[in-house]
């Protein structure tokens, strides 16, 4: 139970870690692509190229590149996660109503106004959308971290798959899905709420 | 230089293995594209069932692969077989989900028109509804065949073969060589699924949408 107890904790915190970064450096790449067109096609594409490369492929050659452990799993997580934040961040941006952008270059307001009290408060429910399915990805992701030494829910469920024991897969299993549809219906919710305010 | 060297002296086993995924994708993904579309159109049809059998999907789908795996492992033993049907499950899904709001977002005017015209129901399905919900399918399609390329090279685990092998013997032995061997085919591999079922769905598409979009 214990020994459970901490692998979720940990599951959890190589999860919420690698998000951190994930959104610090995906909206920051959604801002510049809304701003460059061609810098967007570009990021987007690179973006989709990685998202595309298998999960085992890639934590594999990150492996080699950075080593065994908890650092090459954030990496990898990181990595599919920037897609779905980069391309909400870019869509909620330049989808913005161009009245709204008017009006607020009409009272004066600075570019960097403009986009810190205007733009960026309306595209959050959407960037936060991004988010969650960010998230609820990495939750299953991480589990592929025991095969490059990382902790997590990923080695009770190894070790049980190794034993053949169904019953230590579950023990396993069960906690990330359940976390993971509990954040897909909270982060739900709570989207619903912000875009709720925000129109 | 000597991943060069181990190459060209392993280039036919690792031509066979390339084979061997792309035989489990496509017979996977073939297999969820019957049962996917023809559900997706019957849950249209019966629109109460609907967000059941799709929420129903969607948990499956947050089953972590390594998990479905080790059921298969435990369930149904080593081999091909289980691995089929582990990625025959999983590529359902994005089919089922693109099937499913693809028609039923097609304009009811369009059907209404196509019964007004005579059409019978099998009719306005095959000549009305999915030409139109063409795009959705096959791009379902597409992210469902990118997921099982990556799916099939964790299915090495459980002996589905494939280049999943090459990553595996490579993780277990720390080879770095083997694990590229493995990984930088199975990266194109996806690529070439995903922009070659791209083309595919440019050339399905109806002749007449063509021009609007």
């Amino acid at each position: 139970m214990r020994e459970l107890l901490f692998a979720t904790g940990e599951h959890l915190i190589i999860v919420a870690l690698s998000m951190i970064v994930a959104t610090l450096v995906g909206v920051g790449l959604g801002i510049l692509s809304s701003w460059k067109k061609r810098f967007g096609t570009v990021i987007i594409t690179v973006a989709e190229i990685v998202q595309t490369i298998p999960s085992l492929a890639l934590l594999a050659l990150l492996m080699i590149i950075f080593g065994l452990g908890n650092l090459t799993m954030g990496i990898a997580l990181v990595l599919y996660a920037l897609l779905p934040i980069i391309r909400n961040t870019q869509v909620a941006l330049t989808e913005l109503p161009p009245a709204i952008i008017d009006a607020a270059r009409g009272m004066g307001m600075s570019r960097r106004q403009r986009l810190t009290q205007v733009e960026i408060p309306l595209a959050i429910p959407m960037i936060f959308g991004g988010i969650k399915v960010a998230l609820v990805n990495s939750l299953s992701i991480a589990v592929m971290g025991v095969l490059i030494g990382s902790g997590g829910l990923g080695y009770i469920i190894y070790r049980g798959i190794q034993q053949r024991n169904m019953a230590r897969i579950l023990i396993g299993a069960i906690p990330v899905v359940v976390i993971a549809l509990f954040f897909d219906w909270a982060m739900t919710k709570i989207e619903q709420r912000l875009s709720t305010h925000t129109t | 230089m000597k991943l060069i060297t181990l190459f060209s002296s392993n280039w036919h086993p690792l031509l066979s293995s390339v084979g061997t995924h792309s035989m489990l994708v496509i017979i996977s993904v073939g297999l969820g594209i019957i049962i996917a579309v023809p559900l997706g159109i019957l849950l249209t049809r019966k629109s109460g069932a609907a967000p059941i059998v799709l929420a129903a999907a969607s948990m499956v789908q947050t089953i972590p692969g390594l998990v479905m795996l080790g059921f298969a492992l435990v369930l149904l033993g080593i081999g091909r077989k289980p691995a089929l049907a582990t990625l025959t499950v999983y590529s359902i899904l994005p089919i089922l989900q693109n099937t499913y709001t693809g028609i039923s977002e097609v304009p009811f005017a369009y059907t209404d028109a196509a019964k007004g015209i005579g059409m019978t129901p099998m009719q306005v399905l095959f000549k009305v509804e999915l030409p139109l919900a063409v795009a959705p399918i096959i791009s379902g399609i597409r992210t469902s065949a990118v997921y099982i390329v990556s799916w099939a090279t964790l299915a090495g685990m459980i002996g589905a073969g494939g280049l999943g092998d090459w990553i595996w013997t490579g993780l277990a032995t720390y080879n770095t060589d083997y694990i590229l061997l493995g990984a930088i085919p199975s990266a194109l591999l996806a690529l070439l699924f995903s922009a070659s079922i791209a083309l595919l769905e440019r050339l399905l598409k109806p002749r007449g949408l063509r021009r609007i979009s």
